[in-house]
């Protein structure tokens, strides 16, 4: 059986006071595990991305608990949360957010830099991590140089060198084309998944579906179903 | 560590455009912020000139007396007074005063000729040519070999002069340490022949120079001078007390002032909107960072590594450049005053330092409020 990645419970985010107060995330339990592609779907504004971020250790919820390793992640430290993200979370945002200044290959060694690692260290070892997304011959060019799905592959490769056991991918087929969108999908799928590695994307895009091994759908902030093994259970 | 701040620099070099412009504002404030306090620090020597070439100890003049060019005349018995206080090894007499000579080619020139005591010629230049013993010889006199040398139409030793329908004739090529400051050559002769060529007033004793037994002996020396109300600086006190004077007193250090501060605050606005720019561009790289596990003082580290970067190269451009403007400028007009001073580099490093804090202090304040929730909702 596999093992649990993170458990989410009762998680609620409410943006602004009094009048003006927005909640984004209402009381969200679920859990994710190990060797799984978890989809979280739903329509602009459904709090997919809020949720995202509460369970990766970007925005603190206003009550609740994300469960990783036994530990709370939000009774951690700032410090120590920075840590996880660093260590136990590979993001890949949906613009990508690569540096233009820099190389390719330097691009994908930030988080070995951040961990201190030796800087030729760290490029050696970034260019082992392009060469796994395919494109080891790019790795001294700069990111505006590259083509939008090469650009997503850099993103991966950076998500994936710190050796996350959660990789957290937000919209990722929103820039591209459905056609390179459903490769990128199926290429994670079959390449950076793992039985020791949890994937969670958000996104809106169908077409991409799939690839899911469970869909969690989201509407004004809650879970209205859950779709398991491709077929949907409301 | 090592490896932050080096993508702090790549960031910051490989914007090429950004990077120009703020070494170029940096390197403009550096430069006229150095070039301002020099040519303040050059007028300030060249004012203590006289001091500084005679270079006795201690100086005794009246109480008004500002710099060595504006003297008042002591009375003859202050020189006897002086001599016999204690600790005082020996004393002697100083003439300097302004005065007009024809040169052979019938053009008049203004001078300023000391007077050495006879006796001693305590405060001689060192000749570059001629021998010391002849400015005792007849219509002798000595000539400086300064920037302001050629006013005398570049004159060898045997070359003749008037001065008050006296005939005078160089027997010596000197050198000194500093230049003057108001542009007219240098004459040395003796205190006696000095009084004999230039019309005087009763008293003729510029200052009295003193030479004392032990530096032990100095405050009571000083004591003393002033009970006979007089005043006896040492030549230090001389020099500072010329500063002060053309600091304080004439609106020249008002003025420079203004012009570093002017410098100071253009270098502030270019390099600071600079730099508050660049770090606005790269807000959401920064929020990624953060989002990525970077820490907000690793964060904060870069911004300053990149303001301290760029402040230090920029400082080293600006002393370059000031440096060769000084350097141009002397070889094209050689009574060109300006001299970088250790406090003059002292003084801009420090403005650098507060032009690199600033700036980094409005990066930082960004950065660190940039919420990596930011970077997922785009």
């Amino acid at each position: 059986m596999a093992e649990l990645a993170m458990r989410a419970t009762e998680l609620v985010k409410w943006f602004g006071e009094g009048e003006t107060r927005t909640v984004a995330v209402r009381e969200i339990s679920f859990d994710a595990w190990f060797g799984e592609i978890l989809f979280i779907e739903g329509p602009s504004g459904s709090g997919k991305t809020t949720l995202l971020s509460l369970i990766s250790g970007i925005l603190r919820p206003n009550s609740g608990t994300v469960m990783v390793e036994g530990q709370d992640l939000w009774a951690m430290t700032s410090d120590r949360i920075a840590d996880f993200r660093l260590n136990k979370v590979g993001f890949v945002f949906q613009d990508y957010h690569l540096f233009p200044r820099l190389t390719t290959a330097e691009n994908v060694a930030i988080p070995l830099i951040l961990k201190r690692m030796d800087w030729n260290e760290s490029i050696n070892e970034a260019m082992k991590y392009l060469e796994i997304v395919g494109i080891g011959d790019r790795a001294m060019l700069p990111p505006v140089k590259l083509s939008g799905g090469e650009q997503q592959r850099v993103a991966i490769a950076r998500a994936i060198a710190s050796r996350p056991d959660i990789l957290i991918f937000d919209e990722p087929t929103a820039s591209l084309d459905g056609d390179t969108g459903r490769k990128i999908v199926d290429f994670v799928k079959k390449n950076i998944l793992n039985e020791k590695r949890c994937i969670i994307i958000v996104t809106h895009d169908s077409r991409i579906f799939e690839y899911a091994d469970r869909i969690i759908r989201m509407e004004d902030g809650r879970i209205t179903g859950i779709v398991q093994g491709g077929e949907r259970e409301e | 560590m090592e490896g932050i701040l080096k993508i702090a620099y790549k960031l910051l070099v490989n914007d090429k455009g950004k990077f120009a412009a703020l070494l170029v504002g940096i390197t403009f404030a550096v430069f006229l912020m150095v070039m301002m306090t020099s040519m303040f620090a050059g007028i300030l020597h060249r004012s203590s000139a006289t001091v500084l070439n005679v270079g006795a100890k201690i100086w005794v003049m009246d109480p008004a007396v500002n710099t060595p060019a504006n003297t008042i005349p002591l009375p003859d018995y202050v020189l006897d007074a002086v001599r016999s206080i204690n600790g005082v090894n020996y004393a002697v007499p100083l003439y300097s005063a302004g005065a007009l000579v024809k040169l052979r080619s019938g053009v008049y020139q203004s001078v300023t000729v000391i007077g050495l005591d006879d006796a001693s010629l305590y405060g001689r230049p060192e000749l570059l040519e001629g021998r010391i013993e002849d400015i005792y010889a007849e219509n002798a006199f000595v000539v400086v070999k300064d920037s302001e040398f050629p006013k005398l139409g570049n004159p060898r030793v045997g070359t003749e002069f008037e001065l008050n329908d006296h005939r005078g004739v160089i027997v010596g090529i000197a050198r000194v340490t500093t230049g003057s400051l108001f542009g007219v050559p240098t004459l040395y002769t003796t205190y006696n022949r000095a009084l004999q060529y230039i019309p005087s007033t009763r008293f003729t004793t510029a200052f009295i120079l003193i030479e004392p037994k032990s530096s032990t002996a100095v405050p009571y020396i000083k004591a003393q001078v002033a009970a006979l109300g007089y005043e006896a600086l040492t030549k230090d006190e001389f020099i500072q007390k010329t500063s002060d004077f053309y600091k304080y007193q004439t609106g020249i250090g008002t003025n420079v002032l203004i012009m570093t501060v002017i410098s100071f605050i253009v270098g502030l606005s270019i390099s600071g909107q600079t730099f508050y720019t660049f770090i606005l561009e790269n807000l959401e790289k920064f929020g990624a960072l953060k989002a990525i596990g970077a820490k907000g003082k690793e964060l904060v580290l870069m911004i300053l590594f990149q303001a301290s970067f760029t402040s230090l190269t920029g400082y080293g451009l600006g002393i370059g450049l000031a440096s060769l403007v000084i350097t141009v400028a002397r070889l094209r007009l050689p009574s060109y005053a300006a001299r970088i001073t250790y406090p003059s580099l002292g003084f801009a490093f420090v403005m650098v330092l507060i032009i690199a804090g600033i700036s980094s202090y409005i990066g930082v304040r960004k950065v660190l409020r940039i919420e990596p929730f930011d970077i997922f909702r785009g």
